[in-house]
């Protein structure tokens, strides 16, 4: 192991950096940084490689690629569009896919993969959230996350608006229409961005404009992002699920090199060779069939990209009686505002505060290293739940055309369902949720208190059956006893019975609120005082401690 | 949790009332897998295995270079396919070679990637020798004397640059970066013309007010697609539905925005259906009558017509509007009917004898 039998062609470059960099220290560090293993914590990591992946095979289509809107007479191979006058883009577009060795392969590459970039983002963060690893000190990068979704977002939608076909004209329009609803400023922004009227403004600037946008500036903010996602990941340490050897004070895994190295370039390979086997075999985005902008046309049943389904989905639900006012000569249409702002607002203005109102409720300011088992934080992920079924609902609803024609069901009809959903939904998995967090904390207080059903039964004396109970092995007992119980006197008041400056006032009164809201039911799972084994038959659930569900 | 014991054997009736299982929790009998097992700890976490013996190395390795070598094997294919296969002097021409050539080149990339992946991964569990290992996490908080320490530092630096005790320095130093500050901004004003009056007519004002400077009535409408001129005969069958653009919008200068806010639909609604708008009883040619086709919820072409119902639909977000009572909206998340445009004949000729009387396409502001 020892640096001085390290082969030449090693010990020469490290040697020429350390001499004027002094970097052996921190490669010293760094080789052995221990990585905790756990199948989620492979989803950020995704989101990563889909970002190189972007990076690649965007940089391949600019090379061939015309931001330009100067109309054209397409004189490709695409047969079926000879002759026909389109934007340059479009033409360049179809060049590089019909004309460019590995051109329809890059494109479809570049599109999966934000596809997945999206998608990973996504669930990297639910695994976040439900696991509380967002907690002290990680706010900020909880934070940097949830905003390289929206950055992914607005990236994504000036992407597949470059290539300016049909469809892209449609995403377009629709963002004209809502730039446009903005109250007092809405129709500047809309002449600022367009560079004039939609579609091509005074001199045709939209897509050139998208294309620095989408190229340079948003890239470039993301990649400021993620490497500060990266340090700030790597400084802190990973959190880690509770298990044997992993605390507070330690982290225990791999380390670095070589074995998280190795399986971090696999799957950097695995996703590669995921979206490139898609790209090969799932045709995306097929512009040729969709033909150039025109603004009379429009295909029925076109979708947006899937991160889009939900603004999509919420202009969708919108009803549009009584929602446009005029007042004072002035036109402010909730019809449109409300569903571009409210439902994006409340789920991601939501997660952005959340860590910090949680906080600010529990008045648990402590460093959390270890994650929380789900169910161990039963309002949070019921919150969660609730908040997925919401956007999941509002994702559907952007589908629901697809979705009246697929399930023969009445388009209407499917609007209506949707307008009381999105605001049932989330309540019944708030409570559902709830409930089955609560019931697997019986569970866990059963078998922490009493071990595990056996599946022997013992006759007794007396002619009664009931089965044997062993105890849990110690790698589960350890992952059941990581819930940390509710502490039963809130700490409302101080050693002298005065309220604690924080439980002042009416703020003070809502945070007291809403602390007992969040652990009155709370099922403390702890060890049984006696040694494990006996033979007792308490059924699960069964009473535990002061706090019962009233039910 | 001790309240509620019972003596063995006596499994039911339970008298403590708190035996339902809560709606989702797991059947007790999966408790079985957490049964400890004589002998056998807890694993190590999922990853590398603990050292194989020389043959079943000497195998693992064998696996892994099979696929080392597969990979290498498809690289190949892909760099042969493309320099033999793929087309030579710019490409593959036409969408039946590119989708094959897609097909080979993807393929091989893919499966070299894959191929490689599954190596890496079976020398990491199989073949890398590391153990876990634990190291200490520390406190991300510096020591409160650092803190003080640098606090100190700041405040010292703060009083040396005479910043705190010089207010009109202060002072001053912000007036002048406060307008350096707007400067990119106002570099900013050319993006775009101000909305002005841009968005309140349409080509066809225009057009009808050329027209009727040469002494017509207004401005023929002609199809969207061949440019042809409509006549009323032409258009006589109830139930259809076309879109029509004013003469003369292709030779426009910014053609493309000016057709994008004047695509009308024309539609033909049986007569005795139709309910004219108060104030509009002769802006229809028997039942033929003319909307904007561009959606007052965000602007897509409301480009479908069902001819039974005779409703106009945006696909949208399925605004739906009745053509038979001014576009009046029926459904969905427009607010405003479709603007109408008022028709007329003239030498047989549908013709548009004036501007739709109100904005077309989607609500802002200044609209009023
Ligand atoms: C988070 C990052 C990114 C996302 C989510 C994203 C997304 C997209 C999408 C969805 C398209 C439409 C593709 C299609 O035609 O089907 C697109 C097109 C394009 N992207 Fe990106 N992209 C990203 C980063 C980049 C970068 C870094 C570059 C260049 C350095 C780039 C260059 C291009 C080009 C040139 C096109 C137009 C080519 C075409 O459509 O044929 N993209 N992008
Ligand atoms: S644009 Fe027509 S319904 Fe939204």
């Amino acid at each position: 192991m020892s640096d001085a039998s390290a082969p030449k062609a090693v010990s020469g470059p490290l040697n020429f950096l350390d001499e004027r960099l002094g970097s052996t220290n921190f490669f010293q560090r760094n080789v052995k940084k221990v990585f905790p293993d756990h199948w989620s914590f492979m989803l950020g990591e995704i989101a990563l490689y889909s970002f190189i992946i972007l990076l690649l095979t965007g940089t391949f289509l600019t090379l061939w690629f015309h931001p330009s809107m100067e109309e054209v007479v397409y004189n490709g191979s695409y047969t079926k569009l000879k002759g026909v006058q389109m934007s340059d883009a479009y033409s360049s577009a179809l060049h590089i896919s019909f004309d460019v060795r590995g051109g329809l392969l890059m494109r479809q590459i570049h599109h999966w993969a934000a596809v997945l970039f999206m998608a990973s983002i996504l669930a990297h963060m639910l695994r976040v959230f439900f696991t509380g690893a967002y907690r002290k000190p990680r706010e900020l990068n909880w934070l940097i996350g949830i905003n390289m979704f929206i950055l992914g977002m607005l990236e994504g939608l000036f992407g597949y608006s470059l290539p300016d076909d049909l469809l892209s004209g449609t995403g377009l329009r629709i963002t004209q229409g809502v730039t446009e609803s903005i109250p007092l400023v809405g129709t500047y922004i809309y002449m600022f961005l367009f560079g004039g009227e939609f579609p091509t403004g005074d001199n045709g600037d939209l897509i050139p404009r998208l294309y620095s946008l989408h190229i340079l500036l948003i890239p470039g903010v993301i990649l400021g992002l993620v490497t500060a996602h990266m340090m700030i990941m790597w400084h802190q340490k990973h959190t880690a699920m509770p298990s044997k050897n992993q605390s507070n004070e330690q982290v225990y895994g791999y380390p670095f090199y070589p074995v998280f190295m190795a399986k971090t370039g696999a799957y950097f390979l695995f996703t590669f060779g995921v979206v490139a086997l898609l790209g090969a075999f799932a045709q995306i985005n097929p512009i040729w069939l969709f033909g150039p902008y025109d603004p009379g046309a429009i295909s029925s049943g076109s979708q947006p990209d899937w991160y889009m389904g939900v603004l999509e989905g919420a202009l969708r639900l919108m009803p549009g009686q009584g929602t446009e006012w005029v007042i004072a000569g002035h036109t402010i249409s909730m019809n449109v505002l409300i569903p571009a702002l409210v439902p994006l607002g409340i789920v991601f203005g939501g997660a952005m505060a959340w860590p910090f109102i949680e906080q600010w409720i529990t008045g648990d300011k402590r460093r959390h290293d270890i994650n929380d088992r789900p169910r161990n934080a039963p309002v949070r992920t019921s919150i969660g739940i609730a908040a997925v079924t919401f956007y999941g609902l509002l994702w559907l609803a952007g589908a629901n055309d697809v979705l009246a024609d697929k399930f023969h069901v009445s388009l209407f009809g499917t609007t209506w369902f949707f307008r009381f959903a999105i605001f049932i939904g989330p309540v019944i998995a708030y409570i559902i949720t709830k409930r089955i967090c609560l019931g697997l904390q019986r569970k866990d207080a059963a078998i922490a208190g009493h071990g595990v059903e056996a599946g022997i039964i013992v006759m007794a004396p007396d002619g009664g059956f009931s089965e044997k109970h062993e105890p849990a092995r110690e790698e589960e007992l350890i992952k059941i006893l990581s819930k940390e119980n509710a502490r039963p006197e809130a700490p409302a008041t101080d050693a002298n019975g005065i309220p604690a400056p924080s439980q002042k006032g009416p703020m003070g009164h809502l945070r007291s609120r809403l602390q007992r809201a969040m652990t009155f039911d709370d099922i403390p799972v702890e060890e049984h005082g006696e040694e494990h084994g006996h033979d007792d038959d308490h059924a699960v659930g069964s009473g535990s401690g002061p706090k019962q569900l009233g039910h | 949790m001790s309240d509620n014991k019972h003596t063995a054997g006596s499994p039911e009736p339970r008298e403590d009332g708190g035996t339902g299982r809560v709606v989702g929790t797991p059947s007790p009998a999966k408790g079985e897998s957490l049964l400890a097992k004589d002998g056998e700890g807890a694993k190590p976490p999922a990853g590398p295995a603990t050292e194989l013996d020389e043959k079943s190395a000497k195998n693992a390795e064998r696996v892994v270079a099979a696929f080392f070598v597969l990979a290498f094997a498809a690289s190949v294919g892909f760099i042969a396919y493309y320099i033999g296969w793929s087309g030579r002097n710019g490409g593959m021409h036409g969408v039946v070679r590119a989708r094959e050539s897609n097909l080979w080149l993807g393929g091989t990339l893919a499966l070299a990637m894959l191929a490689m992946a599954f190596g890496v991964t079976i020398w990491v569990r199989r073949l890398m020798t590391s153990k876990p290992i634990i190291q200490e996490r520390h406190e991300m908080a510096s020591p409160a004397d650092t803190r003080a320490a640098f606090e100190a530092d700041f405040l010292e630096g703060a009083e040396d640059s005479g910043i705190t005790k010089r207010p009109l320095l202060r002072r001053t130093l912000l007036l002048a970066a406060a307008p350096l500050g707007l400067a990119p901004l106002v570099l900013l004003r050319d993006l775009g013309p101000l909305p002005e009056k841009r968005l309140r007519s349409t080509f066809w004002g225009e057009a009808v007010k050329k027209a009727k400077a040469e002494g017509k009535q207004g401005v023929r409408l002609v199809v969207d697609g061949t440019n042809a001129p409509l006549k009323v005969s032409d258009f006589n069958s109830p139930g259809g539905m076309i879109t029509v653009l004013p003469e003369g919008i292709e030779e426009a200068p910014e053609a493309a925005n000016e057709i994008a806010k004047a695509v009308t639909i024309l539609i033909n609604v049986p007569a005795e259906q139709f309910k004219p708008v108060k104030g509009r009883e002769n802006w229809h040619v028997n039942g033929v009558v003319a909307y904007s086709k561009i959606c007052t919820h965000v602007g897509c072409p409301a480009a479908l017509y069902e001819q039974t119902t005779h409703h106009i639909l945006c696909p949208c977000h399925q605004s739906t509007f009745d053509a038979t009572d001014g576009a009046k909206v029926v459904f969905g998340p427009a607010h405003r009917p479709l603007p109408q445009l008022p028709l007329g004949v003239e030498d047989g000729y549908l013709i548009a004898t004036d501007d739709f009387p109100e904005p077309i396409g989607p609500s802002f502001w200044e609209r009023g």
